[in-house]
């Protein structure tokens, strides 16, 4: 298994730098560049001072050299410095707008499994019941409906109409002067609408896979010979069944790794919460070239963390699948 | 200059009106809440509502819109626009331009003070001058600096600049913040220097703290050589969404912004609304035109240009795109303002006469749509996408278009694709884009022949020998009368030539809590008198002790 798991490692060194190559590339094909922003249209902008902005910033170098500085810095771990004006480092732009990002997806992914198990569940075991109907036209909704608009809603009854929450950001102005208990509290009062809103539009998608996983267990030969035996439904259902449709969930688990670093651009920017979304949109549209590999970057490198994790707990958790 | 405050050199109080600014506008509802003493009062914050976050504090690095504001409470320049946009000293109390108009001389304030204490001097401006033309300044607003044949700072208080030639734009090019020597002499890359996030300047107002993404604080400076502004302390909160920012608006989470059209004809006219804000309207500084690519063998023919003019509705345009917040545009200037003709060929809306006009340049209709030479008259507009007032200008010239047997389709392309591989390369057929109004009124780069390459501003393709010569005479004279004469000639040439269809100029429309009291507005808009603005101590809502 150990070796498994350092061969898998070793892996993906190439696999990243593969990836990164490809994002680099596609990202120099798109039109316009970093310095566009600030000189295009404008009268003041002659094209000396769009050179030497483009020399600042090494861009008159050829292609293949940016590519290997970048490598280069990569290798010690250094992000570079952002082509936004403020030119901080992309790892401490990264940084501090990973808390955020980490804390609703944590609280939103687990209030999807917190309802989407059970409620999936339920209905595989009901099927075709009242509560399996109403459960899907439920959860579809919160899939179809468009969060942006939801959330809107949401603002104007709690937020205008009955003033219970805060309408956007994710504190109030005068957290700095809260004590540690407030603080908390006034973070949980902010982020208590983004949370449900996000859990509410993911919950179909889990739930929906749960309960087809549940029927799929629930016609197994071992379930039929549980209740033959006579154990009470309550254990068939929970210890017997369940648990292997559970099986199945390691495998999200895995690939959801990534997304817990990865903001929602529309999201964010309804709720105006400075998460990774917001920043990767913005490096994007400015065409910061450091940030976006960065976060890119970043990204392949969960996502392939995220594989390897998943296949090892599938491994270590089925009994049906053994690594030589 | 078209999507963010391009020709950012002007302090911040003259920047913010180049987003909301002039025309006599008067407030609309005004406050009627409980009769308290309406007396000055210091104390309070305001929280302003910003769609974007600051990127850094150093205007000469910086080229967007909430940066440049942002930077405005904490820096000033040597000049700066007044509530009739023409120039006024601000850390300079007066200066004189040598006869032949190639020198100017600065008479700086004295007793003006960074915030850390030390004062300001001669040697700051001279600084700043050195930062603007270093090649290790990644700036984009070098060009008017470079144009400086001699800079000198005979002493502690004057500040001396001679140009090659009389150059009247330069001056205003003197509203670039001044910045601290002091503090940044050892950052050779003044965009990487701590007070690119911390600023330290001269202005009425101390940086606090900036919270990337979420807000950034100043208070107020007290010893602010205009005296101490009364609002104590000033949050602008970044919130992208602009119906998001209005929710906030509603509940008290936010005390200005600018409303869309939709907000301030639709949803902003209640009672309960009334009661708690103040709404304003003023001609907004910028335009939006169709432009031609006049090498277009359609568009050549100026008969067809001016029947195209004849055929766009612009009534309909503004009532349609802006639900009645704008008025018709006839040329480049902002209507008010002393460079603006008001008496120029105009073109009323006349499909009948635009038909005639084609009819007259050979284009005869055959089966609905017009033809010459076996040639169908079909283009396609190109206009950048995520522009909502754009789109549906585009949509509703089709129509007015489609009227006279044209066939207009239109294509939206991306911000930067739509400039570098359309614009830049001159792939278009006709474009729907939009220009700010700068107060100064020298638009060579949009006119002159000679801004035709790649990249330059003049990408209809104008040609006009009588333009060139004014142009150059109107930027080469700091006399007012001459230049006027120059600027005025222009626009009645442009309304003759048609090189753009001149659309509309829309309104801007901001908002403020009705609690804030001391707006005036003016030509400039409301915020260049900030320091002036207070709440009277009945109604201030937030306790902060100075």
């Amino acid at each position: 298994m150990l070796r498994y798991i350092a061969r898998r490692l070793l892996l993906t060194v190439p696999l990243l730098v593969g990836i990164s190559l490809i994002s680099f590339l596609m990202m120099h094909m798109a039109p316009g560049g970093p310095i566009g922003a600030g000189t295009d249209l404008n009268p003041k902008a002659t094209a000396e001072s769009r050179a030497r902005l483009k020399a600042y910033y090494g861009l008159d170098r050829p292609l293949h050299v940016q590519y290997g500085r970048w490598l280069g810095r990569m290798a010690t771990l250094d992000f570079g410095d952002s082509f936004s004006p403020d030119g901080r480092p992309v790892a401490e732009k990264i940084k501090e707008r990973i808390p955020i990002t980490l804390t609703i997806n944590v609280l939103s992914m687990g209030l999807i499994f917190l309802v989407a198990i059970p409620v999936g569940v339920y209905s595989a075991v009901r099927k075709g019941s009242l509560f399996d109907r109403i459960s899907t036209v439920a959860v579809f909704t919160g899939f179809a409906i468009p969060t942006f608009w939801l959330a809107l809603l949401m603002m104007i009854l709690f937020g205008v109409k009955l003033g219970w929450l805060p309408i956007s950001g994710i504190s109030s102005l005068d957290h700095e002067s809260l004590g540690a208990i407030g603080k908390l509290a006034d973070r949980a009062h902010h982020l208590l609408l983004p949370v449900l809103l996000a859990g509410f539009g993911g919950l179909a998608g889990m739930s929906r896979y749960m309960r087809s996983n549940m029927l799929e267990v629930i016609r197994q030969d071992y379930v039929a010979t549980a209740r033959a035996k006579g154990l009470p439904e309550r254990t068939v259902v929970f210890r017997h069944a369940m648990r292997n449709a559970l099986l199945p969930v390691i495998t999200i688990l895995g690939l959801s790794v990534p997304d817990l670093l990865g903001g929602s651009v529309i999201f964010e920017t309804i709720f105006a919460i400075p998460g990774m979304g917001q920043l990767f949109y913005q490096g994007v549209m400015s065409r910061d070239y450091p940030l976006i590999m960065g976060i890119l970057t970043i990204g392949a490198f969960l996502t392939l963390l995220g594989n390897l994790l998943a296949d090892v707990g599938y491994a270590l958790a089925d009994p049906r699948i053994r690594q030589g | 200059m078209s999507e963010s405050p391009r020709w950012a050199v002007l302090s911040s109080i003259a920047l913010s009106l180049l987003l909301a600014a002039c025309g006599g506008g008067k407030p609309e509802g005004a406050g009627k809440g409980t009769p308290v003493s309406d007396v000055p009062a210091y104390g309070d914050a305001i929280v302003e509502g910003s769609i974007g976050d600051v990127s850094g504090f150093l205007t000469a690095v910086t080229t967007d819109a909430s940066s440049h504001e942002a930077a405005g409470y904490v820096f000033n320049g040597l000049v700066r626009y007044d509530r009739n946009l023409k120039l006024e000293g601000e850390l300079a109390e007066s200066w004189e331009i040598s006869p032949d108009g190639r020198k100017i001389t600065f008479h700086l304030r004295k007793g003006v003070k960074w915030h850390d204490g030390l004062p300001f001097t001669s040697d700051d401006v001279m600084f700043t001058y050195r930062r603007m033309i270093d090649p290790r300044t990644p700036t984009a607003y070098g060009e008017d600096f470079k144009q400086v044949k001699h800079a000198a700072a005979p002493d502690p208080h004057t500040f001396v600049v001679e140009y090659a030639r009389p150059f009247a734009p330069a001056l205003a090019s003197w509203g670039m913040h001044v910045l601290p020597k002091h503090l940044l002499e050892n950052h050779p890359d003044i965009s990487k220097s701590p007070l690119n996030k911390k600023p330290v300047g001269s202005g009425p107002y101390r940086f606090v703290e900036w919270k990337t993404g979420e807000k950034v604080v100043f208070d107020v400076s007290p010893d602010y050589f205009e005296g101490k502004p009364y609002i104590a302390r000033v949050i602008s909160r970044v919130i992208p969404d602009q119906a998001t920012m209005f929710l906030e608006l509603k509940s008290g989470g936010v005390d200005i912004m600018t409303l869309t059209p939709p907000q301030y004809v639709r949803q902003t006219e209640t009672a309960e609304f009334r009661k708690s804000f103040n709404k304003f309207k003023y001609t907004a500084s910028g335009y939006t035109y169709l432009g031609f690519r006049l090498s277009h063998p359609f568009f050549k023919d100026r008969r067809v240009r001016q029947a195209i003019a004849h055929a766009a509705d612009k009534k309909a345009l503004i009532d349609g795109v802006l639900l009645g917040m704008g008025q018709e545009a006839t040329g480049p200037y902002k209507p008010g303002t002393w460079a603006f003709n008001p008496d120029v060929k105009k073109y009323p809306h006349d499909p009948g006469r635009a038909k005639a006009m084609l009819a007259e340049a050979g284009w005869k209709e055959k089966g609905g749509v017009l033809e010459k030479d076996g040639q169908p008259f079909e283009f396609t507009v190109l206009t950048n996408a995520g522009n909502d007032a754009r789109s549906k200008t585009a949509a509703i010239l089709q129509q007015n278009l489609a009227e006279v047997g044209i066939r207009m389709k239109i294509r939206t392309v991306e911000w930067a694709a739509f400039i570098n591989e359309f614009i830049d390369k001159r792939k278009f057929d006709a474009v729907i884009l939009g220009w700010n109004i700068t107060p100064d009124p020298d638009q060579f780069d949009i006119w002159h022949s000679s801004k035709t390459g790649p990249k330059e501003l003049n990408h209809v393709g104008f040609a006009n020998s009588e333009v060139d010569r004014l142009l150059d005479e109107g930027r080469s004279t700091f006399d007012l009368e001459q230049r006027k004469k120059a600027y005025f000639r222009i626009q009645e040439i442009l309304a003759e030539e048609q090189p753009y269809v001149f659309l509309y100029v829309p309104e801007a429309l901001p908002v403020v809590h009705h609690r804030f009291r001391g707006i005036a507005p003016a030509p400039a808009g409301i915020t260049y008198n900030f320091v002036k603005w207070y709440v009277p101590a009945a109604l201030q809502k937030h306790k902060i002790q100075p």
